[in-house]
């Protein structure tokens, strides 16, 4: 009971740890020996020069790309071994670079088919458009700016909004941990508010994992900030203390 | 009302209209060879709607669904042979009561896995139940593995050829090269007189109505989005939580499934099975009449099955050497001009004008009828 207790308090409930995870591409070791810890409702944000590794930890947290050493653990459960959809079933959320959306269907399709509902071949099969499926689509709509375009199809959507479409996508899905890579990316100034704005809204009781070279936009939403160059992280902490270490300033913030 | 049941209005019609076409006219304008040939063609048509399906909306293209046709055909040919081969019908062979090819062959016993097609209800369920399992031995081994597109295709093509390959070898087994002949009776019914030739063709036009109706059915519920989101971002459906293997496995099986069907009607109508109806030109020659009616289209793949086909007919009656080119031109054709097939030509040139039409009767909506142009006050 008691040494229970005390392993209790050696191994603090984060929500994701990431240990000693490798990744090797033919000997080249995009991601070497990292190590990173999320808290619960915590942002934390990746920065990094080009190439330090930061999309791949994403990829490999979702289960795109496999590790080749490491363990990384949500709430306890092991993801190296899971399949993507086993990931997001687990409650991670991951939104792309460039915007991914379905291009042949409307907006209203789009955030259909991300409601975590009707996920096996017979439950799609027989999934029903209810009352709880279309209110919740409206809610999300109204959210990303999207309420007067439901009917619209996807390509022909601009940049901005494509990617809001992709954010309200995750949303309906309702993560616990929400990965995004560099939200505001190839945004017009106004698009890039209104994201902010969206982004204050949406990661309220969630945990956010955002990958971002806007520093105005990161300092904006930031509660800890990690710092990766070539694959291995240089600085941990608080955004202060980033900027203020003069190995983040060489790398990277220099420039 | 936009809707009928789950049919968008427009489809409801056209529905509609081809079962008028498929029940009444054909029927009243044609003789019954000419009804009989309909109905040959009809069964293909089971196969392009699973294309369309798998292919068109899937994105999976199969080159290979002359496999399931043939296994869904040679199953009903192996009851129909069975009973054909009777032990007074067979008396003359130095083993009664086989086929006659097993005879020929020096086969003095029933092989074991012809044994259970004595019985029909057994029959009709492996109709379904083969190809679906070969498919989804196939799709599994391949899906998981993230094979997809052209790798696929040319998988499938192969699987094809070496189904072929064994029939055509085994000849004891199976009939060989000129497959299984001489089929007479169904449960004692005779299926080569013109009276039978009619039931036939309307029991295969109801299961092809009935196979549409699945269809649509696929395609207006989640599964038929999701679908869609597969052929274009596989990746996000994969992060939206969903497995894509296994949605990839359940429509490529539900295609061979109305294959397969396709192939029994086939049997019933036609009287025979054989190998060419198996291999890799039966195969492609069954995506061409899918992108020639349009990949998009349920209705459309059942239109392009029976115009191809009376085409074929037509011309490879008078030009024999020429059609197999007049095909291949028609196949690049509606590619390079018309990717939506035949239903991608009524929806933007014909459809419009039909609207136009029903509009025009209609009394003008209020509010509706307001000119942009109109400047503000």
């Amino acid at each position: 009971m008691n040494a229970q207790h005390i392993i209790g308090q050696m191994a603090p409930d984060f929500l994701l740890s990431v240990e000693a995870l490798t990744v090797s591409f033919d000997g080249f070791k995009a991601v070497d020996d990292l190590s990173l810890y999320v808290d619960k409702n915590e942002i934390r944000v990746i920065i990094g020069p080009n190439g330090a590794g930061k999309t791949t930890v994403l990829d490999l947290i979702c289960g795109r790309t496999k590790a080749t050493e490491g363990s990384i653990k949500f709430k306890g459960t092991e993801l190296t071994r899971l399949s993507e959809n086993q990931i997001v079933l687990a409650g991670i959320g991951r939104k792309f670079q460039t915007p991914s959306i379905y291009e042949d269907l409307t907006v209203f399709e789009n955030l259909e088919i991300s409601f975590p509902r009707g996920r096996s071949v017979f439950g799609a099969l027989t999934f029903r458009r209810d009352r709880e499926v279309i209110d919740r689509i409206e809610e999300i709509a109204e959210m990303i700016f999207l309420k007067d375009d439901l009917e619209k199809r996807g390509e022909y959507l601009s940049h901005g909004q494509k990617q809001w479409l992709e954010i309200g996508m995750l949303l309906i899905q309702d993560p616990e941990l929400l990965m995004l890579d560099e939200p505001v990316a190839g945004m017009s100034v106004s698009e890039r508010k209104r994201t902010a704005e969206l982004l204050h809204k949406i990661i309220k009781g969630r945990s956010v994992l955002v990958i971002e070279h806007d520093m105005k936009f990161v300092e904006d939403i930031a509660h800890r900030v990690t710092v990766l160059h070539q694959g291995k992280v240089l600085s941990e902490g608080s955004m202060e203390r980033v900027k203020n270490d003069p190995k983040v300033v060489e790398v990277y913030l220099g420039h | 009302m936009d809707r009928l049941l789950f049919l968008k209005r427009s489809e409801a019609v056209g529905l509609l209209v081809l079962i008028t076409l498929l029940v009444v006219v054909l029927p009243l304008s044609l003789d019954i060879f000419r009804l009989n040939l309909v109905g040959k063609y009809l069964t293909y048509s089971f196969v392009a709607i699973g294309l369309v399906l798998c292919w068109g909306f899937g994105g999976i293209l199969s080159l290979g669904q002359g496999i399931f046709f043939g296994l869904g055909g040679y199953c009903m040919a192996m009851f129909l042979k069975l009973e054909a081969s009777s032990v007074e019908n067979t008396k003359i062979q130095s083993t009664p009561g086989i086929p006659d090819f097993m005879d020929w062959n020096q086969i003095t016993s029933l092989p074991w896995f012809w044994v259970p097609f004595k019985s029909f209800p057994f029959t009709l369920a492996a109709i379904v139940i083969v190809p679906a399992v070969l498919c989804f031995i196939l799709g599994t081994a391949m899906f998981r593995r993230r094979v997809g597109g052209v790798y696929f295709a040319i998988i499938t093509q192969t699987v094809a050829a070496i189904l072929t390959i064994l029939i055509v070898g085994q000849q004891g087994f199976t009939g060989g090269i000129n497959g299984i002949t001489d089929l007479r009776t169904l449960h004692g019914w005779d299926i080569r007189t013109d009276h039978a030739k009619y039931i036939l063709y309307f029991v295969n036009v109801a299961a092809l109505i009935a196979c549409l109706l699945f269809g649509y059915t696929v395609r207006h519920s989640k599964l038929g989005r999701i679908l869609v989101a597969m052929r274009d971002k596989e990746d996000r459906v994969r992060f939206s939580g969903y497995s894509v293997a296994g949605f990839k496995t359940f429509i490529f099986c539900l295609a061979a499934v109305l294959a397969a069907i396709g192939g029994a009607m086939f049997t019933l109508q036609v009287g025979f099975m054989s190998p060419s109806f198996v291999g890799i030109v039966p195969s492609i020659e069954m995506v061409i009449y899918t992108a020639v009616g349009g990949r998009l289209s349920l209705l459309g793949a059942v239109y392009g099955t029976l115009l191809v086909n009376a085409a074929k007919t037509a011309f490879s009656e008078s030009f024999p050497q020429l059609w197999l080119f007049g095909l291949g031109g028609l196949f690049i054709a509606v590619v390079l001009a018309f990717p939506n097939g035949l239903a991608g030509i009524y929806d933007s040139y014909v459809a419009p004008h039909i609207a136009g039409l029903f509009k025009r009767g209609r009394a003008p909506k209020p509010g509706s009828g307001v000119p942009q142009s109109t400047p503000a006050e």
